[in-house]
């Protein structure tokens, strides 16, 4: 084997590896396979639709806010350079001192911060009290503590939603297949009170078939189906029209809801992923040359003996 | 190794290129390499976030001075009292020890006059650190020394400073700075 | 050094360093180290490794700086990296890449040492301190893993320092040393900290040593026929292998960026982007892929051995695949070093690389069913290799003319219709 040859081979292993990688760990319960979305943020070249991040930021707040934090961001995110709601200029009115390209002077996050209430303190008494946020404040979650999130949610966490994207296998395909995925249950599975069920859910659905369907030994009748999926605490969270978006021209529908809430919730998970790809385009770009540049001199240098 | 030396010389600049021009790209790379590894030590995001700060000025009664954290520095605003203001404005500058205003809202060859270091004479706004070594004044809280020109009075090195916050005796070389900060509305004011 | 030294100190400043501490005299040996002309691409993971060390360093320092050592902040200061800091998302996916790049590069610098019988005589204390670096290596990956303290994080310490549970009469008293506790808390996240600062520091210390050891020997070569003539065999380090590495290097470097910039999240578990818990076990928990082979082989052991129950054997069994790795030198009986001029070892080797490829893949499926007989199979195979194939075939094989040098090795392949004019004319 050549010199070359086993470079060539080494570098289709690794790209082998870097595709295999990306493409493996498929959905690990017997789940359906998760919709595939064609979204803006994929791929090298891939950015956030930033129209969409403000429709999924309302979204979070009016459905999933009441129950789902976004532990690790803060308000001022929001207007951070390729946030949902960054300006490069100040709109008019106002005041001229202001840079509103700086999180925390943007007027719209100052407005969004405003409206939430975070507790602050000790103040001079000894008391923590309550004040309106300001930019540098952490969004507020529903709960003050996992323990209370599940006693409100009959002992299920409502998981924290700002890496949900990083936290789960192939995140935004498989939120926005479990926002859109919801079904009836077949005939076959008893549901408790606080259950739904939803095909992408990873669980096992076989432990909630009837009674008639399970043998003496309590497995499954020969040729019954068990169901793909599981059940979850969350009932479907959205239904069509639950939010009201300001452009008319985009549907108030499930789907577009869920693309929405994915395309803002994938930002908050990997917020710098723009600049992150376009300094990889350019540190690409280099190495690039670096190599040529090197091969080149390689060359040149071992020209001079017999090897 | 002779033997490679001898075509080096032979064949001088046109296939050296090659290796200046590798040499040079690889320490390009590695200066670029180093912005972010140095970078990284700057205020991060979190940190700028709190670069101003607005504080609400409407409770502070005349007389009462207030101090507020900003950028991990104290702040003294004191609300000043006619008789103060007069002291302070008819202060000559030959009595001053640092004759320039020091204060960031105006050009750095200001002069030190009481009406170059407020924005509004009842207010005065100064950066709580001591321009001496950097400890932090007495004087804002009630019952403090306020030293000897009824000002701040810096405990570590014994510096005195008056009203509007300028050194009158002592180490300290310089006025107490006066951060940049503008009135929002008539009680509020944004530091930074 | 073993080459004799060249340089003369050109200037009086020289001449006087010199004299006091010869530091431009080691430069300048290191630089004109003579070199075998005929290292193949194989020969520049070396070079590849000792960049990962340093960006693992530099990028770990810097990190250092702005994480938080404790169960209530760990999480959030990485995240705190990854959202706030100046650059800190790239630093930190550089460093989660970097680890799994100094794996890819470690393995393929071992395989190549192998096959080139690198660990033979003289260079045993090469190969010995190159399995200590990877031993070092291995600890400070699974140290450094813990720190994010996510759930892949905190299962991982947990489940490690259970291995020590498998030694009886000693290993609980051992698992409660190491965790600084009954379970792992806060002090364990403390003391892994602590020496994940450390051993990096521990592993170029060794590295030092290990280049210091085939800088005595001289460098193995793809050949394994040792060098003869320094003028005709050799090439001076400087400009020759720099430059070979560079490009290496480079092109190294254009697959680790490919991960870190487009890919970061690529080869981690997405559980640990949950904050750790330790209420809750995730439901399926593997290692990094780099660890894959050895978790494979751990979970193999699904019998007891006389005495011997499943579990201390599969701790065993893991330990000994690398403790094996120590008396490799001794285990080869073959008096031929490189296996180019070993047909019957070559085909042996090839089937290791496959059972350790193997393995891993193994590691990462559930140990249930047909995956826990190959992985037994491929254990096995792991072991017979070194401990019965490499011994026997040194005494059986037959192996092929080896070239009388290095010069003639390359004549050869480079203008064989003409070698034998060649060599008659000199």
């Amino acid at each position: 084997m050549t010199v070359k040859a086993s470079f060539r081979m080494l570098a289709s292993a690794g790209a082998a590896l870097f595709c295999a990688l990306g493409a493996a760990e498929a959905a690990g319960g017997k789940t359906l396979e998760y919709k595939h979305n064609h979204w803006h943020f994929k791929g090298p070249f891939g950015t956030y639709d930033k129209e969409a991040m403000q429709r999924g930021f309302q979204v979070y707040r009016t459905v999933c806010a009441s129950c789902h934090s976004v532990d690790q961001l803060a308000f001022r995110n929001l207007g951070e350079k390729g946030g949902p709601f960054h300006l490069d200029e100040c709109p008019a009115g106002v005041p001229e001192s202001t840079d509103c390209s700086k999180p925390s002077e943007n007027p719209v996050v100052k407005a969004i911060a405003a409206e939430y209430e975070v507790t602050d303190g000790p103040d001079d008494t000894g008391d923590m009290f309550k004040r309106p946020g300001l930019p540098s404040d952490k969004i507020p979650g529903p709960y003050a503590n996992e323990q209370q999130a599940r006693a409100a949610n009959g002992g299920a966490f409502p998981p924290n939603l700002a890496l949900i994207m990083k936290a789960r296998h192939h995140g935004p395909d498989y939120v926005y297949s479990l926002l859109t995925g919801y079904e009836t249950p077949p005939d076959t599975v008893a549901l408790g009170p606080t259950q739904h069920y939803n095909p992408y859910f990873a669980g096992d659905m076989s432990q909630l078939l009837k009674p008639e369907y399970l043998n003496e030994e309590g497995h499954p009748v020969e040729g019954v189906e068990i169901p793909p999926g599981g059940v979850l605490a969350m009932k479907a969270p959205l239904s069509d029209g639950i939010v009201d978006y300001a452009d008319e021209s985009v549907p108030e529908t499930v789907d577009q809801y869920a693309k929405d809430v994915v395309e803002f919730l994938t930002w908050a998970s990997e917020p710098k992923m723009e600049a992150r790809k376009s300094l990889g385009v350019v540190s690409m770009g280099y190495l690039l040359v670096l190599t040529l540049i090197l091969f080149f001199s390689y060359r040149t240098i071992w020209s001079r003996v017999d090897h | 190794m002779g033997a490679s030396n001898t075509t080096h010389e032979a064949e001088p600049t046109r296939r050296d290129f090659i290796h200046i021009l590798a040499t040079t790209t690889a320490v390009v790379g590695a200066a670029g390499v180093a912005v972010p590894l140095i970078h990284q030590m700057n205020p991060d995001a979190s940190v700028l976030a709190l670069s101003t700060k607005e504080v609400d000025l409407s409770a502070l009664e005349v007389g009462q001075a207030i101090k507020v954290m900003w950028q991990g520095k104290p702040v003294f605003i004191r609300r000043r009292t006619g008789e103060e203001i007069k002291e302070s404005e008819e202060t000559p500058l030959s009595a001053l020890k640092d004759p320039k205003a020091r204060n960031a809202n105006l050009a750095a060859n200001a002069d030190a006059e009481d009406d170059h270091r407020v924005l509004k004479p009842e207010y005065i706004v100064v950066v709580g650190v001591c321009t001496h070594l950097g400890c932090v004044p007495l004087g804002t809280s009630q019952g403090e020394v306020r030293g000897d020109f009824g000002g701040w009075f810096c405990p570590c090195h014994g510096s005195h400073y008056d009203n509007s916050g300028r050194i009158r005796k002592g180490p300290a070389p310089e006025n107490l700075a006066v951060p940049k900060y503008q009135f929002v509305t008539d009680t509020m004011i944004r530091i930074g | 050094m073993s080459h004799p030294s060249t340089y003369r100190p050109g200037t009086a400043f020289e001449r006087w360093i010199d004299r006091r501490l010869p530091i431009i005299r080691f430069a300048d040996d290191f630089m004109n180290f003579p070199t075998p002309k005929n290292l193949n691409y194989w020969w520049t993971f070396g070079a590849i490794l000792v960049i990962c060390l340093v960006i693992q360093i530099i990028t770990g320092v810097v990190l250092a700086m702005h994480y938080t050592p404790h169960e209530d902040y760990a999480f959030a200061s990485v995240e705190h990296i990854m959202r706030d800091v100046n650059y800190g998302d790239i630093i930190r996916y550089t460093h989660a890449n970097g680890a799994a790049m100094f794996f890819l590069a470690v393995y393929i610098h071992m395989f190549r040492g192998l096959y080139y019988g690198s660990y033979k005589e003289p260079r045993e204390m090469n190969w010995i301190l190159g399995v200590i670096i990877f031993l070092l290596m291995m600890a400070t990956a699974f140290m450094g893993y813990v720190l994010p303290w996510g759930q892949m994080s905190f299962w991982a310490a947990t489940v490690i320092t259970n291995f020590f549970t498998a030694f009886p009469i000693i290993g609980e008293p051992i698992k409660t040393l190491l965790l600084g506790g009954p379970a792992v808390d806060n002090a364990t996240l403390n003391r892994f900290y602590s020496l994940h600062y450390l051993l990096p520091f521990a592993i170029a210390g060794v590295v030092v040593l290990h280049i210091w050891a085939f800088h005595t020997s001289g460098n193995n070569n793809p050949t394994g026929v040792e060098v003869k003539d320094v003028k005709k065999d050799t090439v001076p380090f400087h400009p020759y292998y720099t430059v070979k590495d560079g490009f290496a290097i480079a092109v190294f470097m254009l697959l680790f960026a490919a991960f870190v910039f487009f890919n970061p999240n690529g080869m981690g578990h997405p559980d640990n982007y949950i904050p750790a818990n330790p209420q809750v076990t995730p439901a399926h928990i593997v290692p990094e892929w780099y660890f894959l082979p050895f978790y494979a082989i751990l979970r193999a052991i699904t019998f007891n051995i006389g005495p011997i129950t499943s579990k201390l054997g599969g701790v065993i069994a893991m330990f000994g695949s690398i403790a094996v790795l120590f008396l490799l030198p001794w285990l080869d009986t073959s008096r031929v070093r490189s296996m180019r001029y070993r047909p019957v070892a070559r085909l042996w080797f090839v089937l290791f690389v496959i059972a350790c490829v193997w393995l891993g893949y193994l590691g990462g499926k559930p140990a249930e069913g047909i995956y826990v007989v190959q992985a037994q199979i491929a254990t096995a195979y792991y072991f017979a290799f070194f401990l019965i194939i490499l011994p026997l075939l040194g005494l059986f094989e037959k192996p092929t003319a080896q070239p009388k040098s290095i010069a003639d090795s390359v004549l050869k392949r480079d203008k064989a219709p003409v070698a034998a004019v060649a060599q008659a004319a000199e």
